[in-house]
């Protein structure tokens, strides 16, 4: 083949291939059928946990295809891609063609191929044309937006018809689906995701980065003033609530609190409740039971603080707290850990679940040690974003709306009132048609036929 | 009378007009079929009550929400958008024939609901993510959609079983509506049904947008409903503009609805966001 025309074709070829409808109903099968995949293999997790899960072998083909990432990968953003250029092509080839039919001056009307229709409806009436003229009209100019008469061989023929313009339904559709899909992109390249523990009391002014786990610099400060969790009686939560406070270059300029579906805006970045926990706290109330005199004494500590005991039992340290503590495959919950130094003696190691008062006893030492009470520190956890594109991506989905009704729920409407004279009488042909729902334009002619022949 | 008691008895109201509406179909006798109209009426009169019910419980309880907050209400809810959608086109139509599928769909959905031991009818208080005005909005305009589905599925089935029996002279699917009717039905009810579905992925975007601080995250009920908007996009891609229909359309027709059932069921088997959807 000759290089020069090879060269010439293709960008026609290219052209043919992304104005057809096949690739259409390819690519949005191929995006149905691959997006499968990432719903049965979790997104986004840490490589040790692929690695346990499919072994090193398939770990590397799989990720080799950013298949642990796929809805971000280059062959999935290719088909979007392909998807977009196909929604475009598409509909600048048919638009031109459908501008010419939408924006006509002088709809052109058959007569002939109304009077074929199977489904019209036919009658006679006893008054002349002339004043079924009259009469019709009005009533056809109710519900349709244009009509026109002419005059036939034997009397005359009412035209009429509306909704041409709803052709472009399905092209304001795929506008909406070009915008929701340069919103996407606006948001990946100019936004952000990340997220950021704050201690109640603290201040921050970076937060951790979703994706790549960076730190990300806001322009002011977030502290979070106070935490709290509210509950059902059921013991389910039923609120979270953080108080925030924005501070810029240290002064206070907003305090407002957010709950989940109730974030804060400030300076187009949003800040949503998302997660909490507990800190390690603080004040410590202990009990430390003598098992031989079953006397009982209540001591405050704090976190790390030795104190001598009574009665030369040793001295006491609470070495450090978890939120949950596995104990022979139990999670104990809440615990505190301690080392107890007897005066004569070795260093003891300590549990103290908070849930089990008693657990101490099982170390069968003279004292056991449980926790009465303890200070609640909470932190809050917050997710903060930032998208530029939210805005493109819901106009994109207020036009898909408007577009899709558009496209399903109205249609093109043509119809046509014959009346021809028959002797004394009047015979009347009534025929119409419509370029979707076609039943329903069936039901509406036949309503239409009634209402003309009262 | 409490709503578990009373949507238990409307349980069984649809599986009576059910087996009127097949009663009708099998002995080609009208009767029966006028009957199972007006018991399909008063099945869907007490599932109206059943949820208006739990409603005013709720609050009675102190928790009141609308009741489409876990799996046992939005069943229910489903039963019921089936129930109006169905009544709404045999009326329309004048023709029972798709009560012969529509019916025994509104009693399964409703009946696993009631029967199902992993399914707990108590109504139980919002959690904090679920504390939002997106909630109803969310939920009514994706069951719209599935249920317009479902009847889509339905006429697709007696479509195919048509097609298969065309032939024999006595069998039961000579007076069935003729094959362009169904094919127009269908189409209809993959419109009606890809609106609302576009709605309900659109109301849920927004919801998680201000819940979670982004419109899509691809969590897996996000992906599959997105999968099944893909596959009923191809459906209308190919009718419109390819000229599809009959046996193809009905099998994608099929096909979609399976993911409609994996969006509503089988995500739940699968980790993500949507956890509150499964008890």
């Amino acid at each position: 083949m000759n290089k020069e025309t090879g060269s010439a074709g293709f960008p026609g070829r290219l052209w043919k291939l992304f104005a057809s409808v096949r690739l259409t109903v390819i690519v949005l099968l191929s995006l149905a059928v691959t997006s499968i995949v990432g719903t049965i293999i979790p997104q986004n997790q840490r490589p040790e946990a692929y690695l346990n899960e499919y072994g090193e072998f398939f770990y590397r083909i799989l990720s080799a295809f950013d298949i642990f990432d796929m809805y971000h990968s280059w062959w999935f953003q290719f088909l979007l891609l392909i998807l977009s250029v196909n929604v475009i092509v598409c509909s600048i080839k048919r638009f031109s063609a459908l501008w010419k039919i939408v924006f006509v001056k002088n709809p052109f009307f058959d007569i002939s191929k109304f009077r074929d229709f199977s489904d019209k409806e036919e009658f006679v009436d006893t008054r002349s044309p002339e004043d079924l003229k009259r009469i019709y009209v009005p009533i056809v100019s109710r519900s349709f937006g244009y009509r026109r008469i002419e005059e036939t061989d034997n009397g005359f023929c009412v035209f009429a018809e509306k909704g041409r313009w709803t052709g472009i339904g399905v092209y304001i559709v795929h506008l909406s689906v070009i915008l929701l899909l340069i919103g996407g992109l606006i948001g990946s390249v100019f936004g952000f995701k990340g997220f950021v523990n704050i201690p109640e009391g603290k201040t921050i002014n970076s937060i951790r980065l979703s994706n790549t786990g960076k730190a990300q610099d806001l322009n002011f400060d977030i502290r979070c003033d106070d935490f709290s969790i509210k509950f059902y009686d059921s013991g389910a939560p039923s609120e979270y609530r953080s108080t925030l406070t924005i501070l810029e270059q240290g002064k206070s300029v907003l305090t407002r609190d957010i709950i989940v579906n109730d974030p804060l805006r400030y300076k187009g970045i949003n800040i949503f409740q998302s997660n909490y926990g507990e800190l390690p706290p603080k004040d410590i109330t202990l009990n430390f039971k003598n098992r031989i005199t079953g006397m009982s004494n209540k001591q405050k500590v704090s976190l790390g603080q030795q104190i001598n005991l009574s009665e030369d039992m040793g001295q006491f340290v609470v070495k450090g707290y978890r939120n949950s503590y596995d104990f022979g495959g139990h999670n104990l919950g809440k615990t505190f850990m301690g080392i107890l130094t007897p005066d004569n003696g070795s260093p003891v190691h300590v549990i103290m679940p908070v849930r089990f008062p008693v657990f101490d006893r099982m170390r069968k030492g003279k004292l056991a040690i449980s926790v009465e009470d303890y200070d609640r520190r909470y932190y809050t956890g917050l997710q903060v974003t930032r998208d530029p594109g939210v805005l493109v991506v819901y106009s994109g989905f207020v036009i898909m709306i408007i577009g899709c009704f558009i496209t399903f729920f109205m249609s093109h409407q043509r119809l046509c009132v014959e009346i021809s004279k028959s002797g004394k009488n009047s015979r009347i042909m009534v025929a119409g048609t419509a370029n979707k729902n076609k039943l329903g334009m069936q039901s509406r002619i036949k309503k239409i036929a009634k209402n003309l022949s009262k | 009378m409490n709503s578990s008691n009373l949507l238990s008895i409307v349980t069984f109201t649809y599986a009576l007009a059910a087996f009127l509406y097949i009663v009708s179909w099998v002995f080609k006798k009208q009767l029966p079929g006028r009957i199972a109209t007006w018991i399909a009426i008063i099945a869907v009169i007490g599932n109206t009550g059943g949820i208006a019910l739990r409603w005013i419980e709720s609050y009675r309880l102190g928790i009141g929400h609308a009741p489409l907050s876990n799996m046992y209400e939005s069943l229910v809810f489903f039963a019921w958008t089936i129930g109006v959608i169905y009544l709404v086109i045999e009326r329309t139509y004048q023709n029972r024939i798709i009560g012969v599928l529509a019916t025994p769909l509104a009693f399964m959905a409703i009946a696993y609901a009631s029967l199902s031991p992993n399914i707990s009818d108590r109504i139980q208080p919002l959690i904090p993510a679920l504390k939002s005005n997106w909630l109803i909005a969310h939920v009514v305009t994706c069951f719209i959609g599935y249920a317009a589905f479902a009847i889509a599925f339905g006429i697709s089935l007696i479509y195919l079983l048509k097609r298969k029996k065309t032939g024999d002279k006595d069998g039961f699917f000579n007076h069935l509506p003729d094959f362009s009717t169904l094919d127009e039905l269908t189409h209809q009810m993959v419109t009606l049904g890809f609106l609302f579905l576009t709605i309900g992925i659109i109301t849920g975007a927004v919801w998680a947008n201000s819940a979670w601080g982004s419109y899509w995250s691809w969590d897996p009920k996000e992906t599959w409903s997105l999968i099944t908007w893909f596959v009923y996009a191809t459906l209308l891609h190919a009718r419109m503009m390819r000229g599809w229909e009959g046996k193809k359309l009905a099998y994608l027709s099929i096909i979609g609805f399976m993911a409609v059932m994996f969006t509503y069921f089988g995500v739940n088997f699968l980790p993500g966001l949507h956890s509150y959807g499964q008890g």
